[in-house]
């Protein structure tokens, strides 16, 4: 195959890969597009695969059948509510492979040349292996919180920034040397190893209901780093794909600091929900002694029985639950008595970014029920119940209403406007926030103590016998 | 230094398509999004197989094995996941 043709292939791939990310602008037009990239990436790999450049294809072959069964029969298995750990390790696996690919590159390169790389090479060779260190470990840090292995808290320690400064400082130096003295390859190795340990001290000092950010920070610099191994091969395909990634993780990120009120920089840095829980209990008593309403299944029936309209605001407590099914037949049984259901989700609720929309699409919701924050808050006021299920923060006025809180300025879903309010939650603690909801003393709030999913079911069948 | 201004620029146009285009993406398909974008950064699976396949010495050949193995996991992974997430979005019937 010419060079020509081949680069030409690769342009038709990178074009499905554009037309593939715009059939994400509507469900139905999603699943077409994901198959339009999927073709894109297809075309890619065979291309490259007859290009002349390859001498043995074993090695190759049995890495495609390798990678290809674990993807598979991982992607298959999965179960929903674990996909921000899929997605996580995902990231992990991109950047993992940039690096490994400039690094194969490197030693290439470093060992046919005399003297310094050229600057090209040599600034997009340095990228990658930053980046894609960074990214590989600090991912596998990320899944390691989302499945409970490494402590899902902020760990934080005296000095982190200074060291993490440091290392950044070192791993450059190390780049810098790689570059001008590639007869020493250790320096790059070197570089490899900083960028290891710099992607898990960012971090490990991240709690879990900043995961959101983190994932989609981490899904951009796998991105990043694919376009830096773009630049390092001088491969347009890469570099088209890794600045599309980039650019959405990038977007995304934005999005989700954005529904915290919160700057990239105070979400990787400050370390909220260090320790959350224990410590603001005194304030927390007198805010609820002698206001919380203590509800039942059966009351919580009668309430529903006379509602027109009830929107269910769901949080990650739900994920955890595994209630999303019993929610949405909750929802089926209230619009059989002929009730309006809607859901209202905030964009940070859960641990990354779609995670409650993908959850209840899971249970068949159909997807015209799940409303953003901005249009569910035009409606809380015509509500005359609210079904708040594992969520806190998200729904705290103090986010509103208060000056001086951790929350302030974070924007909430608006539950407390609506007639009546029922918080579904296992007792009254704190979010990761760590300040008490003066939501569950309020006048129009009813708390049903329980587990998230046998609360539902209960509600289910009060309302179905009345 | 006229090759590396020309790919500097596709990098940069393409940057605002990615820009434009995912800004388009609602919020309900945000996961998809991700893990579809994902998949889509697998494409370093070309690299992979050229280092793999070049048989230039056997570090070379190790670190390209490896890049193919962790770049089909994400291609594969990252395509089928998206696919089964997005095939549960539907509207009411």
């Amino acid at each position: 195959m010419s060079p020509d043709l081949v680069r030409f292939a690769y342009l038709v791939a990178a074009s499905l890969f554009v037309l593939g990310l715009k059939g994400l602008s509507h469900p139905r037009t999603a699943v077409r597009g994901n198959r339009l990239s999927a073709l894109g990436m297809f075309i890619a790999v065979v291309v490259t695969l007859i290009d002349q450049q390859i001498v043995r294809f074993e090695v190759i072959v049995a890495g495609i059948v390798l990678g290809g069964a674990i993807g598979a029969v991982w992607a298959l298995k999965v179960p929903m509510t674990a996909m921000p750990q899929f997605v996580g390790l995902c990231n992990g696996f991109g950047g993992g492979a940039s690096v490994l690919v400039a690094g194969a590159a490197y030693v290439e390169v470093a060992l046919q040349s005399d003297g310094a790389l050229p600057l090209q090479f040599g600034i997009a060779t340095l990228a990658s292996g930053l980046i894609g260190g960074v990214t590989f470990w600090g991912s596998l840090v990320a899944f390691g919180k989302l499945q409970g292995i490494v402590s899902e808290k902020a760990v934080r320690f005296t000095g982190d920034h200074v060291l993490k400064g440091l290392f950044l400082l070192i791993g450059l130096a190390a780049g810098v040397l790689s570059i001008l003295q590639p007869e020493n390859a250790h320096y790059y190795w070197i570089m490899i190893g900083i960028a290891s340990i710099l992607g898990i001290l960012l971090v490990v000092p991240i709690g879990g209901a900043d995961m959101p950010v983190v994932i989609a920070l981490l899904n951009s610099y796998s991105g990043m780093a694919a376009a830096a191994t773009g630049f390092v091969l001088s491969n347009n395909v890469l570099i088209i794909s890794g600045s599309l990634v980039g650019a959405s993780g990038f977007i995304l990120t934005s999005i989700m600091c954005k529904a915290m009120n919160r700057s990239l920089a105070n979400v990787i840095f400050a370390g909220v929900g260090g320790d959350a829980g224990d410590s603001d209990t005194g304030p927390a008593d007198d805010l609820y002694e002698g206001k919380v309403k203590s509800t039942t299944a059966e009351e919580v029936a009668m309430v529903l029985d006379s509602a027109r309209r009830v929107v269910i605001v769901p949080g990650y407590g739900m994920a955890v639950a595994q209630a999303q099914h019993a929610v949405r037949d909750l929802a089926n049984q209230l619009e059989s008595d002929g009730v309006e259901v809607e859901f209202a989700i905030h964009p940070v609720a859960g641990r990354m970014p779609g995670h409650m929309n993908v959850l209840l699409a899971e249970a068949d919701v159909p997807y015209d029920r799940l409303k953003e924050m901005d249009e569910a808050n035009t409606g809380f006021e015509q509500t005359d119940v609210t079904i708040v299920i594992g969520a806190n923060d998200v729904v705290n006025p103090l986010a509103r209403d208060a000056a001086d809180t951790p929350l302030t300025g974070m924007p909430i879903l608006n539950v407390d406007k609506s007639r009546t309010v029922v918080v579904i939650k296992r007792s009254l603690s704190p979010g990761f926030a760590g300040i008490p909801n003066p939501l569950f003393a309020a006048d129009n709030c009813l708390m049903l103590f329980a587990d998230g999913k046998d609360a539902v079911q209960e509600l289910t069948t009060a309302v179905n016998e009345i | 230094m006229g090759e590396t201004i020309a790919i500097l620029t596709i990098f940069v146009l393409a940057v605002f398509v990615g820009f434009e285009v995912i800004t388009k993406v609602p919020p309900i398909l945000h996961t998809p999004l991700m893990s579809g974008s994902n998949a889509i950064s697998g494409i370093t699976i070309i690299g992979a197989i050229l280092s793999a396949g070049s048989q230039f010495t056997t570090l070379t050949t190790v670190l390209g094995f490896a890049a193919v193995v962790f770049a089909t996991i994400n291609v594969v992974g990252g395509y089928l996941v998206t696919n089964r997430m997005l095939a549960m979005f539907k509207r009411k019937e």
